[in-house]
């Protein structure tokens, strides 16, 4: 292994070891989502409305169940009544009730002996639709005169006289406003928009469910959060939560969008209505992007002040965000983010939730923060420009640091912002020459990191391996790293420790995979967990020694006397003292339950060369450099993965990737032949730095890493197409249509 | 809807199922045959996670029919390693590069870059990534993909 | 669904006329299975032409030309070093068709029956003054390829009919032909624009042309105009502009999710351009 990048304190921490499912994942026999089975099992399949907004007048099953082999079909009847809030969100987005509210939008569900009859009977259902005026787009949703989607949706946060489908308003900020305007040599204002955009995981959503008459249901689900299933399967069919047993296969990436539920609560219906067959439902691409969360959309007005020296004076932001025709979208989120990178003595931030007839939103990777530095990161570009300014300098110059006031409140503790700046300052790619057509771009990103409700619990073996019991799906690797952190406390190879990712019924608690956690909250409570079983480890020792446990330290894998007055035993080493574990008190086990403290927020700063073609606007990515604060690299190559495929994943929204809604309000690329995410020959090598500012809230002092690296791509793409062609796109995607205009409009062509 | 009985050699061995002739090749590797390891990411040819060989040349899975392999001979990624389980070059270098993270294309990207491989022994970087492009990966943004591939193909080269 | 293989062309026609309800032709069925997929079309009956004699072949024809069976995939013909050396354009259009487990199993003949815009080898196949023979109800005909398309979607065989093969002409001394289309990503789209251009030399001067634009119209469409811009050339910079303004003028495309119809039309002249200076390079045996 990479010794070289190993920090001396430490063995195993560090190192590129190999990931205990590589065997499996390479072989093919690794299970997804899809890839599960249960005796006796029925098939699945939805009925989704073509309509971006329907009344719903009839729905008929008569023909489809009259089809031999055909078992239940379920509707909106089928669901309990009486919902509020979140749960009710979650229930209208399953299984529309009296009004379809986007294209493709699930009204009706079979389950069937085989998957074509399922398929085949679903065409047999029939439904009947009164067509209603719809808006899809962010801008024309927030109109006074646009169709209400939703009457009386609203909460009590929105001013009396907003628009219809203004559904949350707040405003949040510090400091004199007007004074820190006046106080800059230059105050610029513009407005952007980014298009929605899809997490674009591989694997379609999937489950099998079973549900009894008894009201016990089991699922075998891919999902980034088994517990959060289990809670809105249940809230959504009424169940009792602890009698839903959830297994969580391998999950085919997640980004965000496996922390919900969509055809999880059908699969279980249909089960329940087939006198509790299980029910295997399986998404297709085109289901998963008309009717899976995508990101929301967002128009954004910045306006920030600057003086010629570069220094920040005053910043605001008011941006207005639909994340579909339910409340959800990543607003507060988006704001928060604006300005966290810059030391601002005065900061004002607006925000309108808009509905529109769309998909509901679900997460994707650092939710609401990629738009909002689009905006900002843009405008700071624009300026640094009009004053003949190092983009790197100018950041620099503001860059916030452990201590100061963040733009949307708390101090900052322990950040490295300014060593990204400084690292992505001293890279060979920021000095690289360009040449005609082309230029480089840079931005900063940030993401707070979460926390989040954790269960772990670690058991020593008889022969004195570990196995450590996580609620967290390894969605790139986690158990790699979850599994260095537990060798390395106990002392012991990495290849002694298996880390299972475990089932609802196994451990209390746990959010999703999700807001960079499963290193930081699932890895720290491993490592409490694992110090637990250690002292119990030094008892045992210590009563077979006849001395105090105190007196016992751990050292290399072995109890020993802590200094010459705690007597004279050679080292018991934890398979001796496991071996004997029957006889000496029985189990040895850790746990923990709990919300794990000392979150660390995390920067990164991206530098990019693109080449565009001034002919067709077509721009090619030459260079990308990602230098971000990982805390600590747990396992350095996944750390760089999560760096490449944020850049990729941001490259992707900020090129050609995009949500394209025709006049009908139906998704007109609902495939991956239009939905353009990259492919391997539009990317260059992604170059990464990891930087290490280690966290002090964590034992090995991880930030998380998996989310800040979308959050630079969209602007640092902008700003290096408006440095190679004198173009500034202030729209998302920069699609070459888009670019090639831009150019035309500035050399008057 | 009559089935018709299919006959194929599937990694080596001599298989048979009944197709319903609208199943492709992917179904009824993964729902007769229990070979899971092929991947249904599209259904459309779009993502490349079923590519499997079909006598010899890759394609999707999803794109044939199940009663087009009639006489043919199919290899997916459960036949890529030896008999005796040991890991082709490609599945070695995956692991070691940490060229995968969620491992739901592995399967489709190690079949077709074998594909590639066979043809093109020492592709450059370019070469690799066109040969890819039908093979969709969203997690790694393709660099350790890319490297894994260039090492096992000199490893390959240098063991021949 | 019923699922024929005939083995001959003869029983594939006779299967077609017989059926009663949804018919289509499989070869490739890289086009075939997405519809089918999607549930936009489910045959009745579907005629798998691989079984017959002589589909998957490339022959040279007497004249010097080459018939291209309706089976031959996209990575076979890569693979054909004499045809590629004969038709460049032709056989690069062609694999710029999908990926390239698309190219396992895509074939000319599909492409051209899928009646798109923006089928990537019609445009060449169009230049290329290739035909194309038809067995049908009626017997056999032959047809020129830009016959063949009549809309999206839409083809002028009749119900029943079938292409048998599709023939190239001899290529000639001082030919080259070129492909290349628009598109947003480096691969796996359809083409925004796409524009082939094939032509003779007789030292530096062009004596013939022939240029295809696909995705500017309903059909791929062959521009006359075009080619009489830089016949009588030698391709310099005054035929080049008149080529572009031509080519601009001879679109007549939409706005779609693809592209503007401004964008289209602009990156028409572009290609135009582009692509014939590669035709010509490879007539004047300065470029493969």
């Amino acid at each position: 292994m990479a010794k070289d990048e190993m920090n001396p304190a430490f063995k195993l921490i560090g190192t590129r070891v190999l990931r205990p499912d590589g065997l499996d994942k390479v072989t093919g026999r690794a299970r997804y989502g899809a890839d599960f089975a249960a005796p006796g099992m029925l098939f699945g399949a939805a009925v989704r409305s073509p309509h971006a907004h329907a009344r719903i007048k009839r729905i008929d099953a008569t023909r489809a169940l009259a089809l031999d082999g055909v078992k239940a079909v379920v509707t909106r009847a089928d669901f309990p009544t009486g919902l509020t809030g979140e749960d009710w969100n979650l229930q209208e987005n399953c299984m529309a009730g009296d009004v379809a509210l986007y294209d493709g939008h699930a009204v009706a569900a079979v389950a069937a002996t085989s998957a074509l009859l399922a398929q085949d009977a679903a065409k047999l259902i029939e439904v009947e639709y009164e067509p209603l005026p719809h808006v899809t787009d962010v801008d024309d949703a927030i109109k006074p005169d646009a169709p209400a989607i939703r009457p009386g949706a609203a909460d009590h946060s929105v001013p009396d006289g907003m628009p219809p489908n203004v559904v949350r308003y707040f405003e949040f900020g510090h400091g004199d406003l007007d004074a820190g305007f006046a106080e800059a040599d230059i105050v610029r204002a513009q407005t952007y928009r980014t298009e929605a955009t899809h997490q674009g995981y591989i694997e379609p959503q999937a489950c099998v469910g079973q549900l009894g008459a008894d009201g016990k249901g089991e699922m075998w689900v891919t999902t980034q959060g088994q517990w959060y299933v289990r809670w809105m399967c249940a809230a959504v069919l009424g169940l009792e939560t602890a009698q839903l047993r959830v297994t969580p296969s391998e999950i085919g990436g997640g980004f965000g969008g496996k922390t919900t539920v969509f055809i999880e609560p059908l699969s279980l219906a249909l089960s329940r209505k087939a006198g509790g067959k299980p029910v295997k439902l399986v998404m297709s691409r085109s289901d998963v992007l008309r009717a899976t969360g995508p990101t929301a959309s967002a128009s954004m007005d910045v306006k920030i002040g600057m003086k010629a020296d570069g220094t920040m004076t005053a910043g605001r932001a008011e941006f207005r965000m639909q994340g579909g025709a339910f409340p959800g979208s990543p607003l507060n989120e988006a704001l928060e983010c604006a300005f966290a990178a810059y030391k601002l003595p005065a900061v004002e931030h607006i925000g309108h939730e808009v509905l529109a007839n769309r998909p509901k939103a679900a997460a994707y990777r650092a939710p609401g923060a990629p738009m909002a530095a689009f905006a900002v990161e843009s405008l700071v570009d624009e300026i640094a420009r009009e004053l003949g300014l190092d983009p790197i300098a100018v950041r620099l110059k503001n860059a916030v640091r452990e201590g100061d006031r963040s733009s949307y409140g708390p101090r900052y503790k322990s950040i490295g912002l300014v060593e990204t700046l400084e690292a992505a300052k001293a890279h060979a790619n920021y000095a690289a020459p360009l040449g005609p057509n082309q230029g480089r771009g840079v931005a900063t990103g940030y993401w707070f990191n979460h926390n989040g409700d954790t269960s772990v619990s670690m058991a020593i073996a008889e022969d004195g391996t570990a196995q450590v019991s996580v609620g967290t799906p390894d969605i790139g690797g986690s158990r790699a790293s979850l599994g260095l952190m537990v060798a390395e406390t106990l002392g012991i190879p990495y290849e002694h420790v298996r880390v299972n990712v475990v089932e609802t019924g196994a451990l209390g608690i746990n959010e999703p995979s999700h807001g960079s956690r499963a290193t930081f909250a699932s890895g720290k409570a491993a490592v409490i967990a694992t110090e637990q079983a250690i002292a119990e480890m030094c008892r045992r020792a210590a009563a077979e020694w006849g001395i105090e446990p105190e007196a016992v330290d751990w050292v290399e894998g072995a109890a020993q006397p802590a200094g010459p007055n705690a007597g004279k035993f050679p080292p018991m080493k934890i398979a001796e003292i496991a071996g004997q574990m029957s006889s000496t008190g029985g189990p040895i086990a850790g746990h923990y339950e709990g919300l794990p403290e000392g979150v660390g927020a995390s920067f990164g700063t991206h530098v990019v060369d693109v080449e565009v073609d001034p002919e067709t606007g077509r721009t090619t990515i030459l260079r990308y450099l990602v230098v971000q604060d990982a805390g600590r690299a747990i396992h350095p190559a996944y750390v760089e993965g999560q760096f490449q495929g944020g850049a990729a994943q941001g490259i992707g929204w900020a090129l050609n990737e995009a949500y394209i809604y025709g006049e009908d309000g139906r998704l007109q690329n609902a495939g991956f032949l239009d939905y353009r995410i990259p492919v391997a020959c539009d990317l260059p090598m992604i170059d990464t730095v990891i930087v290490e500012v280690p966290n002090p809230g964590h034992p090995y002092g991880v930030r998380g890493v998996g989310e800040t690296g979308i959050t630079p791509p969209l602007p640092a793409v902008a700003n290096a197409i408006a440095a190679a062609t004198g173009a500034r796109l202030r729209r998302l995607p920069m699609n070459p249509p888009a670019v090639l205009a831009a150019i035309k409009a500035v050399r008057g062509g | 809807m009559s089935k018709i009985h299919v006959t194929a050699t599937v990694n080596g061995d001599s298989v048979e199922f009944l197709a319903d002739p609208r199943e492709t090749l992917l179904d009824a590797l993964r729902d007769h045959l229990g070979l899971i390891g092929s991947k249904e990411g599209c259904g459309t040819g779009d993502c490349g996670a079923c590519s499997v060989l079909l006598d010899g040349r890759l394609v999707s899975a999803c794109l044939v029919l199940g009663v087009e392999a009639e006489g043919h001979e199919i290899e997916t990624i459960e036949g890529m390693a030896g008999p005796d389980g040991t890991l082709h070059p490609l599945q070695r270098k995956f692991i070691e590069h940490a060229a995968l993270q969620c491992g739901f294309c592995t399967p489709g990207f190690l079949v077709a870059s074998k594909a590639l491989l066979a043809k093109t022994p020492d592709p450059t970087e370019e070469e690799v990534r066109y040969w890819l492009a039908g093979n969709l990966c969203r997690c790694t943004g393709y660099d350790k993909i890319i490297r894994a591939v260039m090492d096992a193909a000199a490893e390959m080269r240098g063991a021949a | 669904m019923h699922y024929h293989t005939p083995a001959s062309f003869e029983e594939a026609v006779r299967i077609a006329a017989s059926a009663g309800g949804v018919t289509r032709f499989l070869a490739g069925g890289t086009d075939v299975l997405v519809q089918l997929r999607a549930g936009a079309v489910t045959p009745d009956d579907l005629i798998d032409l691989k079984h017959i004699p002589g589909v998957h072949d490339i022959a040279a024809t007497p004249q010097g030309g080459w018939r291209i069976g309706v089976a031959v995939s996209g990575a076979e013909l890569g693979e054909h070093a004499a045809l590629k050396r004969d038709w460049p354009g032709v056989v690069e259009a062609m694999e710029l068709v999908g990926s390239t487990q698309v190219q396992g199993r895509a074939t000319l003949t599909g492409n051209l029956c899928n009646g798109s815009p923006a089928a990537d080898s019609v445009p060449a196949l169009v230049a290329a003054g290739a035909r194309v023979a038809v067995t049908g109800p009626q017997g056999s005909r032959e047809m020129a390829v830009e016959q063949v398309p009549t809309g999206p979607g839409k083809t002028a065989l009749g119900p029943g009919d079938l292409i048998t093969a599709i023939t190239l002409p001899p290529r000639g001394a001082g030919g080259g032909d070129a492909y290349q289309r628009f598109i947003p990503r480096t691969e796996m789209d359809i083409a925004v624009v796409g524009c082939a251009v094939n032509l003779t030399l007789e030292g530096d001067v062009i004596t013939q042309a022939r240029v295809a634009l696909g995705a500017v119209a309903p059909t791929v469409m062959l521009v006359p105009e075009a080619a009489e811009a830089i016949i009588s050339t030698t391709l310099d910079s005054d035929a080049l502009e008149a080529l572009v303004k031509v080519a601009r003028s001879a679109a007549r495309p939409i706005s779609d999710k693809r592209g503007t119809a401004e964008f289209r039309t602009d990156i028409a002249g572009v290609l135009a351009r582009r692509v014939a200076e590669l035709a010509y390079a490879r007539a004047k045996g300065r470029a493969k």
